[in-house]
């Protein structure tokens, strides 16, 4: 069958609960985050068969215990969908959620699957992060050879070549907090977030729990930077400043306040070709146009976003002027801003209703999530061009670029 | 079945088989083939003979318990050789494995020091007895030699103290334990306190427990902290590697992270399964350059420097009784220091009581340090200060028979104070000056007896640095030479000899290592970079804050008198590039180093706080294209090549004396086995290091052109080494 365009359809998102013993959604399953979705998707697209759906791809760090054993399969078995639906857990890092709907429209897009749900979970308070242990970190030869630091010590090591102060950082963070609460208070994320149900359709979170409004560069000033001690007596910075040599020492800025929030979530999108979508009377909203990956080095890790989204541009066949909108995930301050001062871009442009600073970043989720979030603020502000992109572990960068529809 | 020479085999009427590790042709027991076949025939037999066995007790003739592998063998293992090494080592550690599952007791009687593969055999047993003796010591000196125990150590180490414990206590560092320490860490099971008592202790214990079994082979046995899936290890786990490289600065040291990677992976499966791991880590350690570079250093070239250096029959060893040292200064009083605690009577002599009195508080201080760790007595330290008195008065010289000058670099000073002391001393008392870089030759005509003037050259701070550089003058005779000697032995120091030079050997090749660290800043080289380059290529401390130690006012003056020198002998100077560098530091910033208070670090208190941040703007800072490896080797490659010179002016005679001295005296990397060892070991060897400095002379200046003989040195296909019998 020949090629088709990739339509975004739908794409929903639970709240974002504390992703510690005291949030609200610990209590709920990761699969029952993505059963509420798939649900939902279907109650909202009444005339969509779900025989019709090939696949559900899940993005997923953390696959071990409650989130192990394949959880996009067995969320779709469980939400009662036909056996033909097959399901597959992936684990791009961060980058997890994005990769999901990147490799479902180009499913779409090779003409061999005509609908396919993508998207991601992770319940960060069940299954602790780094819980699936992983050569990189925990094999002592393999951590030396490659110069391992955690991501932490690399947002700090970006902080300080660029010159961004804690200042810079915590101002960032603050902007985040702003942009996210009145978003919030606006109802910008409403069409896209989902309320959690328990089994008897009681309401467990509705709403982002992890924003804090009326935070401010005084509030987050007396916070103690994260990474410091980890830097300093876990031996990370001198592997850091051992490659990047030209430094003398890593200034570290990063804190809880100015890096992504540690919580729980699930995002789901359906993605399909035209023919499929209005057989099934379902109405598109976005179309993918070009996706892309890349990387820059291991150590400082982050910087990956840059190489990634200009070749997804380029494939796109846009410049970056073109670009209404874009999103990039809030993993740490710096990376936002090392971003935006490599791509020279307008800030008025980026992360407009807030990111994981505020809102939290469920690591296999979040990629979608912002998809979801780019999508809608294109159609609220009759924007056409978004970009997405987040940094990803291992040096990674990913990018998907999109046109409302 | 084979016939076991290196082990003994008796069997006691109770049926107790006692195995004496006794090499009929070495002095101490070794892994070598003998032992192999010995210790195959001997499990041959256990096995066979079973049934009237009630256990074993596993002991040695020697003064040592076993002394580990045979590094002549060893050295020579060559990466394609890997296949049969992997086999060899297999081979051994079956039939360590195969003692410890007999099914009898088998218990280890430690006489002596357990080492190496001494303690990996004794780790196969069931049960450890030592002997309450100094001489003995149990420990894995294997990672300083740049090996992992390869027989099983790293993981019945493992096994039973768990990965923390095993790495920090017994592994990573090589550390060597008395039998208490032993004791207290798990590797040792009991003390008895004469050689008589250990097969009685022995036959009581495998009375008690005919049943043994190793732990790891008793079902649902855990290892103690677990394994990395524990996540309390887990947590913390990542940041081992990381520590590793922040204390290793990221130099060439496989060994550590070759043990740590054992200990962990191993971990993770069965027994059998782990120790094959830790052969695969072991051969590619024991093939690679980095050991053999060690095992020559450390081993062989410390043996040779330690040696007896042809002495003659009729030289009577001396053994200073009273000493002087004249000057209280940093170098005198820590020279005193050194010289009290080997029991010498000091006499620390300076134009001042008072100044003498504060060199005498430099050792008050060092031993209220080990009283404060326990690491000395009160009675120890009282003796040891009461030996040094502190005077103004040469006539408390009286019947000294040694002196060690260490007053200021200036020859006049220094006749001076040897003309008032010299009437003081006994007949033919030594006489010996810490000078570091004046000629010896020329001081010794400021003194009465030139034949028994010799250099000693400490290093700081003496009480920490190993190394004596003796410098030989014209007129000093072989005599004076090896009462020279005996004082480095009675003060514990390592020495070297070499002849007589300006700058001898450790100042002037130091001097081209800091030059090079210097000239990089007028390239635009960062200054962090610079420090890291010579971090990881292995050096203690970084070039810019070393230079900042030294001053560079003394190397001004250093460099100024060899140019002076070189003048009046119708020489000709040749301008460093580092030169620059230090005059602007020097003229236009005023920033000597640490004793200004300002260097290439900025000092608040006299704690160094941070590099100067002016250094980029006084001389750049933003070339970050410099070929980082580039930086590394012109820092060795420099000393290397400078030390070629000494060798081709007779400043220094040994391979033995360039590679310990450079490594134990002036911080060149210990990885590369010294100065002229990192020649030979260099990639294409002597050809390929002499190609390389080509290549750097062509990008960085002449003085990386190879000399003559090092070139002639590749041509012929040698390495440099002494023509030295192998040790018996």
């Amino acid at each position: 069958m020949a090629s088709s365009e990739a339509l975004v359809f739908d794409a929903i998102r639970t709240p974002r609960g504390k992703g510690k013993f005291n949030g609200s959604l610990h209590g709920t399953k990761p699969v029952d985050l993505v059963v509420g979705l798939m649900h939902e998707i279907l109650a909202r697209n009444d005339q969509l068969d779900p025989n019709v759906i090939d696949d559900v791809v899940l993005g997923c760090v953390t696959p071990v215990g409650d989130q192990g054993a394949d959880i996009a399969k067995t969320a779709a078995i469980k939400a009662g969908l036909p056996d033909t639906v097959a399901g597959v857990q992936l684990n791009r890092f961060c980058a997890s959620g994005l990769e999901a709907v990147n490799i479902a429209a180009q499913k779409v897009a090779s003409g061999w699957e005509d609908m396919v749900f993508a998207g991601g979970v992770e319940s960060m308070s069940r299954l602790p992060m780094g819980s699936d242990g992983g050569a990189w970190a925990m094999d002592p030869e393999t951590n030396y050879d490659t110069s391992f630091v955690p991501q932490g010590v690399s947002a700090d090591l970006i902080a300080t070549i660029e010159g961004f102060t804690r200042d810079d950082v915590d101002s960032y963070a603050v902007r985040s907090q702003d942009r996210a609460s009145a978003a919030q208070a606006e109802g910008r994320f409403a069409n896209s977030v989902v309320p959690v149900l328990d089994m008897n359709d009681q309401v467990v979170l509705d709403n982002d729990e992890f924003i804090r409004a009326g935070t401010t560069t005084e509030t987050l000033g007396g916070l103690k930077p994260s990474f410091a001690a980890m830097g300093e007596m876990g031996g990370f910075d001198a592997v850091a400043l051992q490659k990047f040599h030209w430094i003398e020492k890593i200034n570290h800025v990063h804190t809880p306040g100015n890096s992504s929030g540690i919580v729980d979530g699930a995002s789901l999108v359906a993605i399909g070709n035209a023919e499929t979508g209005e057989k099934m009377g379902m109405k598109p909203r976005a179309r993918i146009l070009a996706t892309a990956l890349s990387g820059d080095d291991p150590t400082i890790m982050l910087t990956g976003p840059a190489p990634a989204a200009k070749k997804a541009l380029a494939k796109a066949g846009i410049t970056k002027d073109d670009l209404d909108l874009v999103e990039i995930n809030e993993a740490f301050a710096a990376v936002v801003l090392r971003f935006v001062r490599d791509m020279d871009l307008d800030m008025e442009k980026v992360n407009v209703n807030g990111g994981a600073i505020a809102m939290g970043h469920p690591l296999g989720a979040t990629g979608a999530m912002i998809l979801g979030t780019i999508i809608d603020e294109l159609h609220r502000t009759g924007g056409r061009y978004g970009l997405c992109t987040l940094c990803v572990g291992g040096g990674m960068g990913i990018a998907t670029v999109v046109e409302a529809i | 079945m084979a016939e076991s020479k290196t082990i003994r085999w008796d069997q006691d009427a109770d049926g107790v088989v006692i195995l004496t590790l006794d090499d009929p042709n070495q002095s101490a027991n070794t892994m070598n083939r003998d032992y192999g076949e010995s210790m195959a025939a001997t499990v041959d037999r256990l096995e066979a003979e079973k049934d009237s066995i009630k256990g074993v007790i596993l002991t040695s003739a020697k003064s040592t318990f076993f002394a580990g592998g045979d590094l002549n063998d060893l050295r020579g293992a060559q990466p394609e050789q890997a296949g049969e090494l992997e086999e060899m080592v297999r081979e051994l550690k079956s039939q360590l494995r195969r003692l410890e599952s007999l099914g009898k007791p088998v218990v280890a009687a430690i006489n002596g020091a357990a080492l190496g593969g001494g303690l990996e055999i004794a780790l196969a047993t069931h049960y450890r007895i030592a002997v309450n003796s100094p001489k003995v010591q149990l420990g894995f000196p294997e990672v300083k030699l740049g090996l992992l125990p390869g027989c099983g150590g790293v993981v019945r180490t493992v096994r039973m103290r768990g990965i923390t414990d095993a790495l920090m206590s017994w592994l990573m560092q090589g550390q060597q334990r008395r039998v208490d320490k032993a004791l207290e860490l798990g590797l040792l099971d009991e003390i008895v306190e004469s050689e008589a008592d250990l097969v009685p202790a022995a036959k009581k214990w495998i009375e008690a427990n005919p049943e043994a079994v190793q732990p790891w082979d008793v079902k649902g046995y855990k290892i103690p902290g677990g394994t990395p899936s524990n996540p309390a290890l887990a947590m913390n786990l990542p940041a081992f590697p990381a520590n590793l490289r922040k204390q290793i600065k990221g130099a060439n040291y496989p060994a550590p992270k070759h043990i740590m990677s054992v200990a962990v992976e191993g971990a993770q499966v069965d027994f059998d399964t782990a120790i094959e791991i830790e052969g695969r880590y072991f051969v590619d350690l024991l093939t690679g350059k980095v050991a053999k570079n060690m095992i020559q250093a450390f081993f062989f070239d410390l043996q040779e420097v330690n040696g007896d250096r042809g002495r003659p029959a009729d030289i009577e060893t001396f053994d200073p009784k009273k000493a002087v040292v004249l000057g209280a200064g940093m170098m005198g009083a820590a020279i005193a220091y050194v010289c009290a605690k080997a029991g010498i009577e000091v006499v620390l002599k300076d134009v001042s009581q008072e100044a003498a009195d504060r060199g005498k508080g430099y050792s008050a201080k060092l031993v209220d340090k080990q009283l404060e760790k326990g690491r000395t007595t009160q009675e120890k330290a009282d003796a040891l200060l009461a030996l040094i008195t502190a005077t103004d008065d040469p006539a408390l010289a009286d019947g000294a028979d040694m002196v060690i000058e260490a007053v200021f670099e200036d020859p006049k000073v220094k006749e001076q104070v040897y003309a008032e002391i010299e009437p003081h001393l006994a007949p033919n008392a030594l006489l010996g000056s810490n000078t570091s870089t004046l000629p010896i030759t020329d001081l010794a005509e400021g003194v009465s007896r030139p034949d028994d003037f010799i250099g000693l050259h400490f290093f700081s701070p003496v009480d920490k640095m190993p190394l004596l550089e003796i410098i030989r003058g014209k007129k000093t005779t072989d005599e004076t030479l090896y009462r020279a000697l005996d004082v480095a032995k009675k003060i514990k120091k390592t020495p070297i000899v070499v002849n007589d030079s300006r700058g001898f050997f450790t100042s002037r090749v130091i001097g081209t290592f800091i030059n090079e660290g210097i000239a990089m800043l007028n390239e635009g080289i960062p200054a962090p970079t610079i420090e890291q380059a010579s971090s990881q290529a292995g050096y203690p401390a970084p070039v810019l804050q070393l230079s900042d130690e030294l001053n560079l006012n003394l190397m001004r003056r250093i460099r100024l008198a060899y140019e002076a020198a070189l003048d009046a002998d119708g020489g000709v100077w040749h301008d460093h590039p580092a030169t620059i560098v230090i005059d602007r530091m020097l003229d236009e910033y005023k920033r000597g180093g640490r004793l200004d208070g300002a260097g290439f670090y900025e000092y608040e208190e006299g704690k160094r706080v941070g590099l100067w941040p002016g250094i980029k703007e006084a001389f750049g800072g933003d070339n970050l294209d410099a070929d980082f490896k580039d930086l590394q080797e012109r820092m060795m490659f420099i000393e290397s090549l400078e030390t070629v010179k000494c060798l081709d002016e007779g400043v220094i005679e040994t391979v033995a004396d360039a590679n310990i001295g450079s490594i134990f005296g002036i911080g060149f990397p210990g990885w590369t086995g010294g100065v002229l060892q990192y020649i030979n070991g260099y990639e294409g060897g002597v050809a390929g290091f002499v190609a390389r400095s080509n290549e750097l002379a062509e990008k960085y200046g002449e003085r990386f052109v190879p000399p003559a003989s090092l070139v002639a040195k590749a041509e012929a296909g040698e390495l440099y080494l002494d023509a030295v019998p192998s040790p018996a």
